[in-house]
């Protein structure tokens, strides 16, 4: 996107803007969902979901601008002139498999969480750990392992 | 240097930098057998100094170095571009790696369950592989994904802690952490719409052209915040202290030590080398908001230091309060500023593992982790609270300590720009310290014992404490590696990378 692209693009009405470049506003609309989910929400999945929902809006992001109208897919053929950009596809193929990771981690310690507390309401956690320390300010319940 | 006629080992030092902790990583992962893990650990870790001061030399002797990894050139394929500062952060985090890898086996014996413990060292190879990546490459995209495999390998180290609130701890550093990712990935992302290079060099060159653009400025807003989670910066500092307080204590010593350094070292790098001092005073006024930042960062959690129960929350809060000082130096962005910032980072490092792994000792012989049960410890371990006061001392800056040294590159480069404000917060902060380290040396040393030492601190874990209280010392007398280089790092950062 070059420097004469954008500042047309500011130039214009907002419905305009809009309608012209709707992935960005979809990406922006995911971002912001999600980051809400993850703030507002005290069920460890839900949080977990939230951020989800959050880094796909990452993936739309690097991936949409790639796809050039009217191209095809990179790959040497006779008459293909224009042809999108692999580059963000590999790129995001790498974030998805981080994004799985972590999903995958966070549900583990959801599960361990489970175990422990019998509980995955933060809210709920947040209210026993704070009695436990009350009960450690008193007498030593100092554990040895 | 070239060891025999197919590899030539001189020239890939930058590749066997990260590559020999993720394979050993990989290795601890298959064979799992605890006594095993922990000897490829410490070769593994052993190795890694003395690579990354080759890396150094090779620098100091004939500049920045530019690998391209797998033969593809680069800005196409990944470079890894080291220069003065991120070989002296190779330097910084593969010594704590090895002082933690020698000091380990016993503790995480001691501390985490034994079908667990070789999960624990591939992690930790893990997490340190990830942290050289991060300081070593000079391409966007791989930062992130460094910058993932080091943070995951994280949290999993700080849920094998032995209470159950290290998993909730871990979470919430999960969710912290990858938030913080994921913004600093939106940003990278915005800067290769408009550039369209992800090689950091090559997004330096081409950032002027475009330097106008609102998807720019946005750019470095969202990697300023995303970094800003990763190191703590205040107030976005809430995942830290109870993650360091839960994780296991050689996990804390490693991760309070290298992972705060090495994000603030990429916010330098994007901040100076990409972006430049004359983008940001044009167009990011952040300065005077840094600068806040910072000094609220030393206030306010230094007396919440003061307040902790718990000793590694303590030093958990002390660490962010550190982290202002850091964040100073870089918001004055002087010569001398930055030299005292990068400088506290490596001398900060080397004070705060020593009082973590004081404290991992501490635990060992007495299972004691709150300040008030620590009574009379001062008598009954006098060697490991000894090191424990020298390393205190040079948290709170006493002249001849390593903390001093940086401490008055800041003070000085705060004068020189005429902010006395920030001085007062400094030398008010240092007091707080000494509060906070006070009452536990007068409960340690002053009171009758109270828990019983059941059983002597290992020679190795004494050792290596010992070795980081002396380098306290050592550093706060001779600079030259760190105050020295750090001075060329500034240089070099403030230059800029844009031709």
């Amino acid at each position: 996107m070059n420097q004469d692209v954008v500042t047309e693009l500011a130039d214009r009405p907002l419905l305009e803007a809009i309608a012209t470049s709707y992935n960005y506003w979809i990406t922006i609309f995911l971002m912001v969902s999600g980051l809400y989910i993850v703030v507002a929400r005290s069920n460890m999945i839900k949080s977990l979901v939230g951020l989800g929902i959050f880094q796909t809006s990452v993936y739309l992001l690097y991936l949409s601008p790639g796809k050039i109208l009217g191209g095809t897919a990179p790959i040497l053929t006779e008459g293909a002139q224009i042809y999108s950009n692999p580059l963000p596809h590999v790129l995001i193929l790498t974030a998805i498999v981080v994004g799985v990771a972590t999903l995958a981690l966070g549900l583990a310690l959801t599960v361990r969480v489970h175990e422990a507390y019998g509980t995955i309401e933060e809210d709920e956690i947040t209210l026993i750990v704070d009695r436990e320390d009350y009960a450690e300010a008193g007498e030593d319940a100092e554990t040895t392992p | 240097m070239a060891a025999g006629p197919g590899f030539d080992f001189a020239a890939n030092l930058p590749a066997l930098q990260v590559m020999v902790p993720l394979i050993g990583s990989v290795v601890c992962a298959v064979i799992r057998q605890r006594h095993l893990c922990a000897a490829i650990t410490i070769l593994c870790s052993a190795v890694m100094p003395v690579i990354a001061f080759m890396i150094l030399w090779q620098v100091q002797a004939s500049g920045t170095i530019s690998y391209a990894m797998g033969g593809w050139a680069p800005p196409i394929g990944i470079e890894y571009r080291i220069d003065t500062i991120n070989a002296f952060l190779l330097v910084l985090v593969s010594l704590m790696g090895a002082v933690v890898a020698l000091y380990a086996p016993r503790s995480v014996g001691n501390e985490i369950r034994p079908e667990k413990q070789g999960w624990y060292y591939s992690m930790y190879l893990m997490c340190l592989a990830g942290l050289l990546g991060m300081a070593i490459t000079g391409d966007a995209f791989n930062v992130f994904v460094f910058m993932e495999i080091s943070s995951l390998a994280m949290y999993t180290l700080i849920a094998l802690g032995s209470e159950r609130r290290a998993l909730v701890a871990a979470f919430q550093y999960l969710i912290i952490g990858t938030i913080g990712a994921s913004f600093y990935v939106i940003g990278a992302g915005l800067l290769f719409l408009v550039t369209g290079s992800l090689n950091l060099w090559d997004i330096a060159q081409r950032l002027p052209e475009v330097e106008n653009l609102r998807s720019v400025v946005a750019g470095l807003a969202f990697i300023v915040v995303g970094f800003g989670l990763k190191l703590a910066m205040f107030p976005m500092h809430l995942w830290l202290p109870n993650a360091y307080a839960f994780a296991p204590t050689v996990a804390t010593a490693f991760i309070a030590s290298t992972a705060t350094k090495v994000a603030i070292y990429l916010l330098l790098r994007f901040a100076f080398s990409v972006f430049g001092v004359d983008y940001l005073t044009e167009h990011a006024p952040g300065g005077e908001v840094f600068l806040v930042l910072a000094a609220l960062a030393m206030l306010v959690c230094s007396v919440s230091a003061i307040f902790q129960i718990n000793i590694k929350r303590m030093l958990a809060y002390s660490s962010v309060a550190q982290v202002g000082y850091m964040l100073a130096g870089i918001a004055i962005a002087t010569d001398i500023g930055l030299t005292g910032s990068i400088s506290h980072m490596f001398n900060h490092a080397i004070v705060k593992a020593c009082l973590f792994l004081a404290v991992g000792c501490i635990f060992f012989s007495t299972g004691v982790t709150r300040i008030e049960n620590m009574a009379g410890i001062g008598r009954t371990m006098p060697l490991t609270m000894a090191a424990f006061v020298i390393a205190g001392l040079g948290l709170i800056g006493v002249p001849g300590t390593a903390g001093f040294v940086s401490k008055w590159y800041l003070v000085q480069a705060a004068a020189d720009v005429g902010n006395w404000l920030i001085i007062a917060v400094i030398m008010v902060s240092s007091v707080l310290a000494v509060i906070y380290l006070g009452r536990v040396v007068e409960i340690a040393w002053f009171r009758e014992p109270k828990s019983a030492v059941v059983r002597k601190p290992p020679v190795e874990m004494m050792a290596m404490t010992w070795v980081l209280a002396l380098a306290t010392i050592w550093f706060g007398v001779q600079t030259d590696l760190s105050a020295g280089v750090p001075t060329i790092a500034a240089a070099e950062l403030l230059a800029g990378w844009a031709e």
